[in-house]
């Protein structure tokens, strides 16, 4: 293959749509770009899907939000304390999590390590908040096979948490990831994903906080 | 004419191979049975204000459509052939890549197309929605009508009658049809009658019809409910309007009763129940099935506690 | 220890079923032991099975497909022959039997043959049509063909092991909650679809990533081939819509397994939202079939009119149109629901609206025939084919965007002849013009052209005689999925229909005949240069095959149609242009992660159909380590030497300056 000269002059440029030598319209026509943006891009396009997913069971819930079969609704339901507290576990884990990505710029172990241990228990809280809520639910009879809005409750919340409860297997793999092979430039570009993901299911959290919660108590 | 089954038009043959004379009276026999009226052309010959209405719709689009494809197409097959490479007539235009003109003629004329069509789509989608009353100077006859598995329910309230599988109308009148279903999705469809619409387990759904000619016409579950489907077909039988009081009251000294026990009897899964009438005993039946004071039908039994792999 | 499984599980008492698994475990069991015994496997495990190159992953998904599509067609051939028969009669199918085909009929069509057909393709060829070495993710790659290949997998092991679903291709609740579909069929198709459209999902963020940040120096947007912006435009709708697919089954799954009630009957379940649901995923799902097919007939029209694309701009404007478009439409399927005139009417315009940019792109077609000198090669005649039917397909559907005319038309065979009209008008031809107009390239030499012809004129024939009296029969009031029938009136056209089906047959032998004896015949059928249609794009500067960096110096990219204008200038001069300076290429590692992680998956939906859980958890446990263990590995690529670029550069330019010999001795 031969690196292609310049245009001859003289012979028109069909579209005449040619805006010259390398001009780029997108990043993408400087030639292939560096490993960390299309790994980060591909990450946060997957993360777009995510969220489409969860718009998809957003809706699902809107739907069935007062298809309660008799039983109870959000307002007998749920308890605001519980979740202001989830979200404040939540929010807290993605600002630590935030210090655990200076950390690795700055190739701090022993912060990292600090950093996402408490990321980390802060995610169990949450996780621990949420069981104990859904336990309860469950145990009063108000479980996802009472109602369509129980059962749609219970997927929407409930894949949230799935979600990071996966995160939280992620973050133990990071770490001892780190621990095995130091901050190595692909492991670096593992942890960006692993940072974007963990901030998107704050984004959700506070989109369900909101949506459920919130609207269900009080509209 | 519509009719559920009965003899093919063209002259019967034994299975012995055709032959070439023999396929060109049967193919001649075929066309000049489609032209005849004895052919039951369902959609395309309507026999109520609905269906002609849809009809005349589906017609003009198509009409309107062609008028377009049908050029283009031409020009395919036109530029196809004519600028063959072994064409030495055919001119050679590798620059021909961009022409304003054709830009504005090719993206203006769909769009005026699909502009008219959307006017058509608008009115008609408004006009032909199913739960708009019908005008007409008769009264509108109430019928309900439930799908079960896989049989059809068609509950008069006013006469106090039912019948499984046979909706007997009369004609010229409107059809206020309220529609459900016992257990899973179905469409009820009669073609030469018009629109069809979804009947689904726990909400009602509204339809007018009506029978402008009297006959016996072709009815159809038109969305698949399970192994009995192909067997949801019911006849219509459009008949005079004294006929159809006649029949009311005939079928009101039935001895057949329809009531929540007779109704879950015929939830259970079935297929070709002959057509038959009951007498109404229950007249807030339609409404429990609606509002599922009567359970949904319980689908397959074989099998049961412990249905795994072959449901019979 | 086995959940529900059990010897009850094969179908020993159905002589039908029971002849089809045989069929399927012997024809599987002898390739096993055929490529065994001739010592294939190690190359096949090295070079394709944990291959991370996208031409050779793209091969395997064309495959698949293909595979796939005698499968689906043998159950076409199974509905029709059943219809042509039912007649008054209960035919030789039973309806739980016939109900399960057309159900896997749909489903094999649309998720195993349609999409790895079109990612296959697509795989193959955008990143040599970039200038570029692989696409932005090759291991994913690897991964998400595997996933797609598990599904089909699962399928087909329904034929063995209990029933598929007897709900359609698309599981419309109730009838697919556990009430009224108790056994395992519902579940085969929910779990095969949830782990192929993962899959799908991750050919899709692949290929988006790959086209906007994975480009050949000076390839601008505007210098990409429509083929490329047709695939960024159907994998945009993959990302955008296959995660409703997703959590959508993902609720029926919750309903069947956990009692839960999205869409049941009972306790205040909405199956009308399942419907909504579905077709947000299901009618952008048809475009991401058919952009791609529109992508390859650009392709194909232009080089073989030998002229480029007319209204490149435009193109590529309708292309995103119809993306944007096709998720505001999906209430179409369903107008028939009682939405009322405003809903209906909305959507109904909208349905007509995305007309206008696919009727821009026949006429870009068009005129780029115009003033071309046309070549009429096999792919050539697949484009003509489908310009014509797909003109037919496309007003059909207009006219079923009319709610009206949808009133009395819905579900019928007319329906059915419609969609069937596009997608193998549009899809499948395309596919095949695809196919036979890339192939060389996959593999250093043509296809046979008399028998593609003769598989092209028996597909399209045979397309025309299946259909419309599909359509005539669907205005008469059939509807469709009928296993038996009863109104004499229908009984020609659907026997008519039925001859249609035996004449694709013959276009699918001649097909499989072509591939049999273009391999016999490789040798005088080989494509020395690289470039056996003189072609436009980049694919075409490469040697067929390509090695596996493609380009041994990536492309700058200056105009539109690059290869084009190097091969003007090339034969202006009577010479090729200088040697680039060659340098060592490194190149990502092969990995197993894809199979093996797809083989946990199996076992994971194998398990989860049969309740087994502990397979369950034990798959799950492997499809974790699997990822990390690769996440473990220290050197994921390798270094192709300078010299062995040089030479297999070298060798090439050797071979396209014989060709250019030959063009100077001629003239």
């Amino acid at each position: 293959m031969t690196h292609v000269a310049a245009a001859p002059a003289g012979r028109r440029d069909p579209y005449a749509l040619g805006h010259g030598e390398g001009a780029a319209a997108g990043h993408g026509a400087g030639g292939p770009a560096s490993k960390r943006i299309i790994v980060g891009y591909g990450f946060w396009i997957f993360l777009l899907s995510d969220i489409v997913m969860f718009s998809a069971l957003f809706a699902t819930y809107a739907v069935l939000v007062d298809r309660t079969a008799g039983g109870p609704s959000g307002k007998d339901l749920f308890d605001l304390g519980s979740a202001a507290a989830e979200t404040g576990f939540l929010l807290a884990s993605s600002f630590i999590c935030g210090l655990a990505s200076l950390a690795a710029a700055v190739r701090s172990k022993r912060w990292f390590y600090i950093a996402m241990a408490a990321t980390c228990i802060l995610g169990l809280g949450f996780l621990a908040l949420e069981i104990d809520e859904f336990a309860k639910f469950i145990i009063e009879g108000n479980g996802p096979t009472r109602s369509a809005f129980l059962s749609a409750f219970f997927t929407l919340v409930g894949c949230h948490g799935l979600h990071v409860s996966g995160g939280i297997l992620w973050l133990l793999t990071m770490i001892a990831q780190v621990f095995a092979k130091g901050f190595r430039a692909d492991i670096m570009r593992r942890f960006l994903c692993f940072a974007l993901f963990w901030h998107a299911l704050d984004i959700i959290w506070v989109g369900l906080f909101t949506i459920v919660y919130l609207m269900g108590v009080y509209v | 004419m519509g009719v559920v089954s009965g003899r093919p038009p063209w002259p019967s043959r034994a299975k012995r191979g055709v032959g070439s004379r023999q396929a060109g009276r049967l193919a001649l026999a075929g066309a000049l049975a489609i032209g005849l009226s004895g052919c039951d052309w369902g959609v395309l010959d309507p026999k109520g204000p609905v269906g002609a209405a849809d009809r005349t719709i589906l017609i003009d689009s198509v009409a309107i459509m062609l008028a377009i494809v049908i050029p283009t197409i031409i020009a395919i097959l036109a530029f196809a052939w004519w600028f063959r490479a072994s064409n030495p007539r055919a001119r050679y235009l590798p620059d021909f890549v961009y022409s304003g003109r054709v830009e504005l003629v090719v993206w203006s004329i769909p769009l005026l197309t699909i502009i008219l069509l959307g006017g058509v789509t608008w009115i008609g989608a408004h006009e032909l929605d199913p739960a708009k009353p019908l005008a007409s100077p008769n009264k509108p006859l109430p019928i309900q009508v439930v799908s079960l598995d896989w049989k059809w329910l068609f509950i008069y309230p006013e006469q106090k009658v039912a019948t499984v599988n046979r909706l007997v109308a009369p004609v010229g009148v409107p059809l206020q049809l309220s529609l459900t279903s016992s257990s899973v999705m179905n469409v009820f469809f009669v073609p030469q009658l018009g629109s069809m619409i979804y009947t689904m387990n726990g909400m009602t759904v509204h339809l007018n019809l009506e029978a402008d000619q009297p006959g016996v016409y072709h009815g159809l579950s038109a969305h698949f409910s399970g192994d009995g489907f192909s067997d949801m077909h019911f006849d219509v039988q459009a008949i005079s309007a004294a006929d159809f009081s006649a029949w009311a009251q005939q079928s009101g000294a039935s001895d057949q009763i329809l009531d929540a026990s007779a109704y879950e009897d015929l939830a259970k899964q079935s297929a070709n129940l002959p057509p038959k009438v009951y007498r109404l005993a229950d007249e807030n039946l339609f409404n429990d099935i609606v509002t599922q004071k009567l359970p949904p039908g319980p689908g397959p039994q074989a099998g049961r506690p412990n249905p795994t792999v072959k449901p019979h | 220890m086995l959940g529900k499984l059990s010897w009850e599980a094969i179908p020993f008492d159905q002589p039908i079923p029971l002849f089809a698994a045989s069929a399927v475990i012997l024809i599987a069991l002898g390739v096993l032991i055929y490529v065994g015994v001739k010592g294939w496997l190690p190359y096949l495990w090295r070079e394709w099975i944990t291959s991370v190159d996208h031409k050779r992953i793209g091969v395997m998904y064309t495959f698949l497909a293909m595979i796939m599509l005698l499968r689906g067609s043998v159950d076409a051939a199974m509905m029709r022959s059943q219809q042509a028969v039912a007649f008054h009669a209960p035919g030789y199918l039973p309806p739980d039997h016939y109900d399960q085909i057309f159900s896997a009929h749909g489903t094999i069509m649309i998720f195993f043959v349609g999409m790895p057909f079109v990612i296959g393709l697509a795989n193959f060829v955008v990143p040599l049509q970039l200038g570029v070495r692989d696409v932005a993710f090759p291991t994913l790659n690897s991964v998400g063909f595997w996933l797609t290949a598990t599904g089909a997998l699962l399928v087909n092991l329904s034929l063995i092991f209990g029933e598929f679903a007897r709900t359609g291709w698309l599981p419309f609740p109730p009838l697919s909650e556990a009430t009224y579909s108790p056994g395992v069929g519902v579940d085969y198709y929910l779990w095969s679809l949830e782990i192929s459209g993962l899959g799908t999902l991750v050919a899709g963020i692949n290929l988006v990533t790959t086209i906007l940040k994975v480009r050949a120096p000076g390839m601008t947007y505007m210098r990409m081939t429509i083929f490329c912006w047709t695939v960024l435009a159907s994998n945009l709708l993959i990302i955008a819509a296959f995660p409703v697919l997703t959590a959508t089954l993902a609720m029926l799954l919750l309903d069947r397994y956990l009692g839960f009630h999205f869409f049941t009957n009972e306790a205040g379940g909405n199956m009308m939202m399942f419907m909504n649901l579905i077709w947000v995923w299901g009618h952008p799902e048809v475009y991401i079939l058919v952009l791609p097919a529109f992508g390859i007939y650009s392709e194909v029209v232009s080089t073989f009119s030998g002229k480029p694309l007319f209204g490149y701009r435009s193109m590529v404007v309708a292309t995103m149109a119809i993306c944007l478009i096709s998720f505001m439409v999906w209430l179409h399927h369903f107008f028939t629901m009682g939405a009322g005139g405003d809903v209906n009417a909305i959507f109904g315009i909208a349905s007509s609206i995305i007309a206008v940019p696919t009727g821009v792109k026949i006429y870009n077609w068009l005129f780029t025939m115009y003033g071309g000198r046309i070549r009429y090669a096999t792919p050539m005649i697949w484009s003509v084919g489908f310009m014509i039917t797909f003109a037919i397909g496309g007003l059909t559907g207009v006219l079923l965007a009319v709610p009206p005319a949808d009133f009395v038309l819905h579900n019928s065979l007319f329906l059915v002849a419609h969609f069937h009209n596009v997608i193998i008008g549009a899809v499948v031809f395309g596919a095949f013009a695809g196919y036979t107009y890339w192939f060389p390239k996959a593999f250093g030499f043509k296809l046979h052209e008399g028998l593609g012809r003769l598989a092209a004129i028996f597909w399209i024939a045979g397309f025309y005689v299946t259909f419309i009296p599909l359509y005539i029969v669907g205005l008469m009031g059939m509807t469709r999925r009928m296993q038996h029938y009863d109104v004499a009136d229908w009984r020609p056209w659907v026997l008519i229909a039925g001859i249609g089906g035996v004449l694709t047959a013959i276009g699918i032998g001649f097909q499989v005949a072509q591939l049999a004896v273009s391999i016999r015949r490789r040798e005088q059928l080989r494509d020395d240069t690289g470039d056996p249609w003189d072609g436009r794009s980049l694919e075409w500067a490469t040697p067929s095959p390509p090695p596996a960096f493609n380009f041994a110096v990536l492309p700058n990219v200056t105009g539109e149609e690059p290869y084009w204008g190097v091969k003007q200038r090339a034969r202006e001069r009577m010479a090729l242009s200088e040697e680039p300076n060659y340098e060592a290429i490194e190149m990502p590692r092969n990995s197993p992660t894809g199979f093996v992680c797809a083989f946990f998956a199996t076992l994971m939906g194998f398990a989860l159909i049969w309740h087994i859980w502990w397979l369950v958890i034990a798959g799950a446990v492997g499809a974790y380590a699997t990822f990390v263990v690769f996440a473990w590995r220290d050197r994921d690529e390798y270094l192709i030497p300078a010299e062995t670029v040089a030479r297999i550069d070298r060798a090439n330019r050797q071979a396209r300056r014989e060709a250019l010999n030959r063009l100077r001795r001629d003239q």
